[in-house]
Parts: structure tokens; C-alpha cells; sequence
């Protein structure tokens, strides 16, 4: 009858949801205990959690009362919202994010808040001034970030799912890093009302989830339309729970560029990647070579791009009308101490490129040739789609490394979104699921499609993981999964 | 390679204070992340348009109906300084 809490944290989130409808589970006592592990969290996973569930849940709901974790970019009307940024230190928003609002109305109430790198900039959620987050396969590693906080909940069973943000694989790769499923959604299918922004041509809301099945449930109730996003459309097909077992008459494409050693990707991930290409074959899906001779320019595009959209955006953070203020009594001191005293050094390296890029002199140079640079690839990837259904690299260039070795040197923290960015440069959705490990550590498997073919995407995905049986049930401690007994 | 005064510059431009080790090290290191971007000054880009955004919108437009907003007392709940129903802010002249 009512299942042990060790096990309860081995579900995955529909599979607690239809233990909750089947009157197995309570969905109360699922978010206590879930809360309880949320408040004990010793990996830096969370900045804050609910101090209550849902009042009554209705179990009819599509989500049944399964809690979800959110990363601290989501305003959450009434509860502090900070992006992880001390400027927004105490800022507690006056609306909610459409998400947030779609997800809980679904029936996922909210967990807590995560960690995260500060404003989203960062790949190993070691910009954040409130902590770094430790990845539970390896306490000594980072989870990736941005969305570092929402990966290692989930994967410590701190939370059954939760929800991030990606701009340049912010969801992917902290998902890569976890052994988590990652979904970077198609640009514009997904609301970004209410999310705090960073580059706002690329930011996309995605879940973070155990399995892909999961990761289509959370995705059906995140999507469409919002008249408070002018740039949101509705997606043209409803998302459908993967139910593929064969890949038959699916042609793959593998383009060198994002999956050859000579381009910084470790042999230990390639080995992966080898691996995951011949179960594709075994299940039926053809796999060939697509060139995509610009992606090796993505990262330099994106790092002109990005920062410089970023620059615009934290315009906004002068000490005025939220947030912290410093100053010592004129309007131009209020400003500057405001935003020297609030920002951290990764958004100020990144105020500074974007402001660079866009000033008088350097425009075209950076800013006028990164967005032609950004066209290429989007024609590239159209190009590809023409022989091939599906794109496969892996997600990140290595498994989760060290906390601080990457620290001290900017450009090799952003080479850990080389395989991530040109996808985000060219709107269409991406995914990660776990392929196997690398010395102990997960390794990521990237699939993407054209704009809007999630559908296609998951399917895939679902068929892939199941072939692979990757455990995707949380690391508690020291590699230990959940629901394993003494000795078991 | 930046220099020392391009980034006082810079950082003008976007308001942000540095202090003078900040100033070598976000010199140093805009350098070295400027120095992967200029890799993108190879490519013949000459006939390509410019791409701004993924998805092809063209002016969103809604119909203009007074609706309901933010109230002032909310807008102004997380102002550092609210004042006379407004943001307060030092005089410019101050």
C-alpha cells in the first residue's frame, strides 16, 4: 500500500503522479518528503524552499501534486526572485512567470527555488554569489549550469523534476553533467514572461528531468502562446508521451564538427557517443555524416551575441526601481556603485564584450558579423534537415570537472557550451539524455531537429533511452542510488 | 589586444565602476575571449543577411484595449526608494 519513502524518491515524476491518482500515494505526504530532503539539501541545490505544499491538490490534475523545483530566473509572485544576483537581493515579484503559473496550474506545485549561475551566465554554477553547487555523482564537481541548482536537485532526488532556463545550453548541459534529461525547447514555443532575461533572442524555458518521459509531460503543460510574449507562438503539433520502442526509417546525422577529438571533445565522451550511434543502428535508425561547416564559429558568434543582448537588458538594474541601491548621493555614483556593488564579475565580464561589441567603431565588425554568422548556421542546420531527421553530438565536450579549475579562465568555461550554442543560435530544439558514463561520470547525448519537431525529438529520445537503460534514479551519496538497501 | 583606456571607456559606456585591478584583469581577459571571437573576421559574410532572431514574427500586434495594470502601490513595493508616489531618485545636478 503506501510506499516507502526511500522509494518514493526513486519515482520518476508521472510515475508518482499515476501512483497519486491510483490512491498509492498521497500527494501531501510526497511533498513532505520531498520538502524534507529539499531543506537538508547539503549540495547548494537550493536558495529557498516552500514552507508549505499545496493546500489540497486535486489528483485529476495532469500532474497530480508532483512538487517542482524552479530556478531562481522565474518570478514567483510574493517569494524572493533573484536570478541569483545580489542586486536582486530581497526583490520579491508582483506576478508570476507564465511557466511557473501554466506548470502549477497543471498541478505541480512549487518545491523551491534553485541555484544558479548568476543572471544564467556561467556553465558550472560557480558564479553564484549565494554558493556554488556540488554535482552528487561527485561532490568535488560542478553540476554545469546555469541551471546547476535544478540539475543537482534532481539528481540527488531533492526534487522529482524541475524547470530551468537555456541560452546557450543552460539546460542541456547541467542535464549532461547529472545524468538528467535536458530539453531545450524550440525558441518562441515556450512563454518568457516573467523570466528574469539574459539574451532575450535566445532564452528558453526547458525541464530537467529523470527520464524523457517526464521531460514531454512537463514540456505539454509549459508550451504556447502568451500575449504577454510577443514572441511566443503556439506549437503547431500537441506533445505527445513518447511511446517509440524502434527507430526504424530515422536518419541520424553526425557532423565532425561537433564530434571529433581535434575539436576539444574528450575521447572518453566520444567513446560514448560510439556507443549510443551503434544502439541507434540497432534499433533500426540510419546514421550518416552532415556537414554543418559553420558550427565551429557558433561559440564566437554566440559570445558576441549573447553578451551584447545581456548588455541591454541588465540596463535595467540602476537602483531605482527594484533591487538593491548603493550610491553616495548623485545620480551617477547611484548607478555605477549600484551595479559595482550588485553585479559579479562573470556579468560584469559580460556587460563589458556586449557593451564592446556594440559600441561606435566595433559594431560591424562584432556585432554586424555575428549575426550574419548566426544566419550560416541556421542555413546550415536547414540544410542538413534535408537528408537527415535528427542531428546527434554529444551535449557537452567533457563530464563534469573539477570546482575552480575552470575558474580563472573565461574562454575555457565557455568552450563547455560548444556543442550546445549553434543550436541555440538557430531556435530549434535540442535535448540531452544520459548515454552512459566516463570514468564514473554521466555523459550527455544531444539530439536536435527542426524548429518545432519535439514530437519527433522525444520519440527518439524515449526510444534511444530505453535502449541504453541508463539508471536514471537520484545518486543519494557516494554513487548510491535510491531505493538501494544496505548491501542491496 | 585591450587596452587599459578602452576599457575605462567601456565601462563608462555601461555604468559599471571597476577598480584598477579589476581593470587589468577585465583587460586581460577581454582580450583572450576577443581573440577567439575574431576568428569569425575569416569568413566571407559579404552577401549574408543578418539574422536578429530565430523565429520569423514581424510586428506582434494587439488590439488597443485599456486593460488592467500593475497598481502604484505594487509597482512601487520593491523600490529602493519610493517617494511622493514616484521612484526617488538623487538630482541629477547633485
Amino acid at each position: 500500500m503506501a510506499t516507502p519513502s526511500n522509494e518514493v524518491v526513486g519515482l520518476t515524476g508521472a510515475r508518482a503522479a499515476e501512483e497519486i491518482r491510483a490512491g498509492e500515494l498521497s500527494a501531501s505526504e510526497l511533498f513532505d518528503v520531498y520538502r524534507r530532503r529539499a531543506e537538508a539539501d547539503d549540495l547548494g541545490a537550493f536558495l529557498s524552499v516552500a514552507e508549505r505544499g499545496p493546500g489540497s491538490t486535486d489528483s485529476d490534475a495532469p500532474l497530480a501534486g508532483v512538487p517542482l523545483a524552479i530556478k531562481d530566473i522565474f518570478c514567483v509572485e510574493g517569494v524572493p526572485s533573484t536570478a541569483a544576483s545580489r542586486i536582486l537581493e530581497g526583490y520579491r515579484p508582483p506576478y508570476t512567470a507564465t511557466v511557473v503559473e501554466r506548470l502549477v496550474a497543471a498541478g505541480a506545485p512549487m518545491l523551491g527555488k534553485t541555484n544558479m549561475d548568476e543572471f544564467a551566465m556561467g556553465s558550472s554554477n560557480e558564479n553564484s554569489p549565494y554558493g556554488a553547487v556540488r554535482n552528487p555523482w561527485d561532490r568535488e564537481r560542478v553540476p554545469g549550469g546555469s541551471s546547476g541548482g535544478s540539475a543537482a536537485a534532481v539528481a540527488a532526488g531533492l526534487a522529482p523534476w524541475s524547470i530551468g532556463t537555456d541560452t546557450g545550453g543552460s539546460v542541456r548541459q547541467p542535464a549532461a553533467l547529472c545524468g538528467l534529461v535536458g530539453l531545450k525547447p524550440t525558441y518562441g514555443s515556450v512563454s518568457r514572461y516573467g523570466m528574469i532575461a539574459f539574451a532575450s533572442s535566445f532564452d528558453q524555458a526547458g525541464p530537467i528531468t529523470r527520464d524523457v518521459t517526464d521531460a514531454a509531460l512537463l514540456y505539454r503543460h509549459m508550451v504556447g502562446r502568451d500575449p504577454c510574449d510577443s514572441t511566443s507562438l503556439d506549437h503547431p503539433e500537441a506533445i505527445a508521451l513518447p511511446g517509440r520502442e524502434r527507430l526504424d526509417g530515422v536518419r541520424f546525422g553526425v557532423p565532425p564538427q561537433l564530434a571529433s577529438e581535434s575539436e576539444g571533445i574528450e575521447p572518453g565522451v566520444l567513446e560514448v557517443l560510439e556507443r549510443a550511434i551503434e544502439r541507434i543502428e540497432d534499433l533500426g535508425g540510419s546514421v550518416e555524416e552532415v556537414s554543418l561547416p559553420h558550427a565551429e564559429h557558433g561559440l564566437a558568434a554566440y559570445y558576441v551575441l549573447a553578451p551584447a543582448e545581456a548588455s541591454a537588458n541588465l540596463a535595467r538594474y540602476d537602483g531605482v526601481r527594484y533591487g538593491q541601491r548603493d550610491g553616495d548621493g548623485d545620480l551617477a555614483s547611484l548607478y555605477e556603485r549600484t551595479r559595482e556593488s550588485g553585479f559579479g564579475d562573470e556579468v560584469k565580464r559580460r556587460i563589458m564584450l556586449g557593451t564592446y561589441a556594440l559600441s561606435s567603431g566595433y559594431y560591424d565588425a562584432y556585432y554586424g558579423r555575428a549575426q550574419r554568422v548566426r544566419t550560416k548556421i541556421a542555413e546550415d542546420f536547414a540544410a542538413a534537415f534535408e537528408r537527415v531527421d535528427l542531428i546527434v553530438t554529444p551535449t557537452s565536450p567533457s563530464v563534469a570537472f573539477r570546482l575552480g579549475e575552470r575558474t580563472g579562465d573565461p574562454l575555457s568555461m565557455y568552450m563547455s557550451d560548444y556543442c550546445t550554442v549553434p543550436m541555440s543560435l538557430a531556435g530549434i530544439p535540442a535535448i540531452s539524455i544520459p548515454a552512459g558514463l566516463s570514468g564514473g561520470l554521466p555523459v550527455g547525448l544531444q539530439l536536435a531537429g527542426p524548429a518545432f519537431s519535439e514530437n519527433r525529438l522525444l520519440e527518439a529520445a524515449r526510444a534511444i533511452e530505453l535502449a541504453i537503460g541508463f539508471e536514471g534514479v537520484p545518486v543519494i551519496a557516494d554513487g548510491r542510488h535510491a531505493g538501494e538497501g544496505p548491501g542491496a | 589586444m585591450i587596452e587599459r583606456d578602452e576599457v575605462l571607456h567601456v565601462a563608462r559606456l555601461a555604468r559599471l565602476r571597476l577598480s584598477g585591478e579589476e581593470i587589468d584583469r577585465m583587460a586581460r581577459e577581454l582580450s583572450s575571449v576577443l581573440d577567439h571571437i575574431e576568428k569569425i573576421g575569416e569568413l566571407d559574410l559579404a552577401d549574408v543577411e543578418p539574422t536578429s532572431h530565430a523565429v520569423p514574427l514581424e510586428n506582434v500586434l494587439r488590439s488597443d484595449e485599456p486593460r488592467p495594470s500593475l497598481s502604484r502601490e505594487r509597482a512601487l513595493a520593491g523600490a529602493p526608494d519610493p517617494l511622493e508616489g514616484g521612484f526617488g531618485v538623487p538630482s541629477p545636478g547633485a
